[in-house]
């Protein structure tokens, strides 16, 4: 029997940027016919990081035309399309509702099916779309300012084993930066810089390695850094080149060696499920630093599991994710109604309980 | 002109994380709902730290997961009466996004706890109590308290016995 083709538009607007997608999946297989992201022209790297478009007003002028650019580019109509997924969760609720209003119109004038999508479901499930992994694997999930280990048990089961207390690491690499004098978004520069630099001229703490679980912190990192700058500032009455390249490395060593324990422990617990294909997957920005992405490939390796990273254009926020989640949930279940609404808070591992009315904003944990 | 409370001014020296905490829960004892606290500093200043051992102390909740607001712009922590804004303004443009974050609306009714806010221009509450932390020296920081309003009578526990 030959699985059905679903053709899905997946729309996303919960957090920075503005993105519309169509996916063609069948079975355990899903293809990207088009994926549009509206919004990254306006980082401003000036400002020490990224403005964000809290707006939802921003939202509302993007979204029509990222899904006319999405459809465009797919080469499909609406009337091709089976299902409107959009991100109805976690996030900015003005941003949320921009896109939850506009796919609840959709539904309405196409008479589709509607599924509401938790945005971090949506990354959790990317290493199934591009790497076709099975479940159930683990992912170190680094987005914004997560950084969260889950195991993906089903499209709509995850366990969180553990997360970061403070900073997420890509914050922690934006603050290094920005202390020594360097551009921003911080990892790519601090990743050259420590590439000239000796890692051990600094003995930098490794936080909460003496502590058991799988829970990460790295804000105390930033503040060591800050202050090995300030003792060499004040003897010197500055920075050499060298400094900051040694600073960096250090920095990243120490990270490094945090990421790797922390994964070493949530393989094991997750091995314990005894998976039939283990597979550890590592979706955002960490995995594009070579010497993070080498330190973390280790740890799967020695533990004899698979290692995935997904392409940092699919890791970042996007609306393939969004479409792919909401074809996985189609799989599963019933769709929305068209009374479909946000929900600003929306923790991946707790149960559907409804948490409208809360009056939470803004957290994506 | 007669005033009825004298504008507060004091300073602190936080030797270490422990007198962090100290100064979080004599904070979280005398803040009240409507209350905000503008925390200024540098990157690593303490900001967070501070915020963070406020949060715990003031919901009683010590291992409290008070992850940094700098990306998601806000976390809200609490419930029913005692909600409490923890806000990170640093990636915000101006003053009309604290609108659009529904900041403005939480000023007056929640606990706010807003880093980086300059951002704020002319949306600071008038009666915030600003606390500025800076480095003084090894483990040391410095906590310089202002604010108008009854804040000296508030935080009498904090003043330096004469």
């Amino acid at each position: 029997m030959t699985a059905a083709v679903t053709t899905i538009l997946g729309i996303e607007s919960s957090c920075d940027d503005t993105a519309a997608a169509v996916v063609r999946a069948q079975g355990d297989t899903g293809t990207i016919l088009s994926s549009v992201v509206l919004g990254q022209a306006d980082l401003h790297a000036a400002f020490g990081g990224v403005v964000p478009e809290i707006a939802a007003r921003a939202h509302v002028e993007k979204l029509d035309h990222a899904v006319e650019a999405a459809l465009a580019q797919a080469g499909v109509g609406l009337s091709g399309i089976d299902a409107i997924a959009v991100t109805s969760g976690p996030g900015l609720i003005g941003g949320v509702l921009s896109g939850v209003m506009l796919a609840r119109g959709l539904a309405a004038a196409t008479g589709k099916p509607l599924l509401g999508v938790n945005h971090l479901a949506g990354h959790a499930l990317t290493p199934r779309l591009t790497d076709g992994l099975a479940f159930p694997y683990l992912m170190l999930l680094v987005s914004g300012g997560h950084c969260q280990f889950l195991i993906a048990h089903a499209a709509d089961r995850f366990e969180r084993l553990g997360g970061t207390i403070d900073d997420a690491p890509g914050e922690a690499f934006d603050k290094v930066a920005k202390l020594l004098g360097l551009p921003q978004p911080g990892g790519p520069p601090v990743e050259a810089e420590a590439l000239h630099g000796d890692p051990s001229r600094f003995d930098f703490p490794r936080p909460l390695l003496d502590r058991p679980g799988c829970d990460l912190s790295f804000s105390g990192l930033k503040t060591a850094v800050l202050r090995e700058r300030d003792a060499l500032v004040a003897v010197q009455g500055g920075l050499t080149v060298q400094d900051r390249a040694d600073l960096c490395a250090a920095f990243q060593a120490a990270v490094a060696a945090v990421l790797a324990e922390k994964s070493r422990r949530a393989v094991r617990v997750y091995s314990g499920l005894n998976p039939a294909a283990p597979a550890f997957a590592v979706a955002g920005g960490v995995a594009a630093n070579t010497v993070l992405r080498t330190a973390l490939r280790a740890v799967a390796d020695s533990e004899g599991t698979a290692f995935v990273a997904p392409p940092l254009r699919l890791c970042t926020d996007n609306a393939a994710m969004i479409a792919w989640a909401g074809y996985e949930r189609m799989r599963l279940g019933p769709t929305d109604d068209r009374t479909l609404t946000p929900r600003s808070r929306w923790p991946l591992d707790e149960d559907a309980a409804p948490m409208l009315g809360a009056g939470r904003r803004g957290a994506k944990a | 002109m007669t005033t009825a409370t004298a504008t507060l001014s004091l300073d602190i020296a936080l030797p270490d994380e422990a007198a962090t905490g100290q100064l979080a829960a004599t904070l979280a004892r005398c803040l009240r709902a409507g209350d905000t606290v503008l925390l200024q500093g540098d990157l690593g200043a303490g900001k967070s730290t501070l915020a963070r051992a406020l949060i715990r102390a003031r919901l009683a909740a010590p291992d409290l997961q008070v992850p940094s607001p700098t990306f998601t712009l806000v976390q809200v922590y609490g419930d029913g009466l005692d909600v409490i804004w923890h806000a990170d303004l640093y990636r915000l443009g101006g003053s009309d996004e604290v609108v659009e974050l529904g900041l403005a609306d939480a000023f007056g009714t929640a606990i706010c706890l807003v880093e980086w806010p300059e951002r704020l221009g002319g949306l600071t509450p008038p009666d915030a109590l600003t606390i500025a932390l800076s480095p003084s020296g090894g483990d040391v920081r410095r906590a310089q308290m202002r604010g108008s309003g009854d804040w000296t009578a508030r935080l009498a526990d904090l003043a330096p016995d004469d």
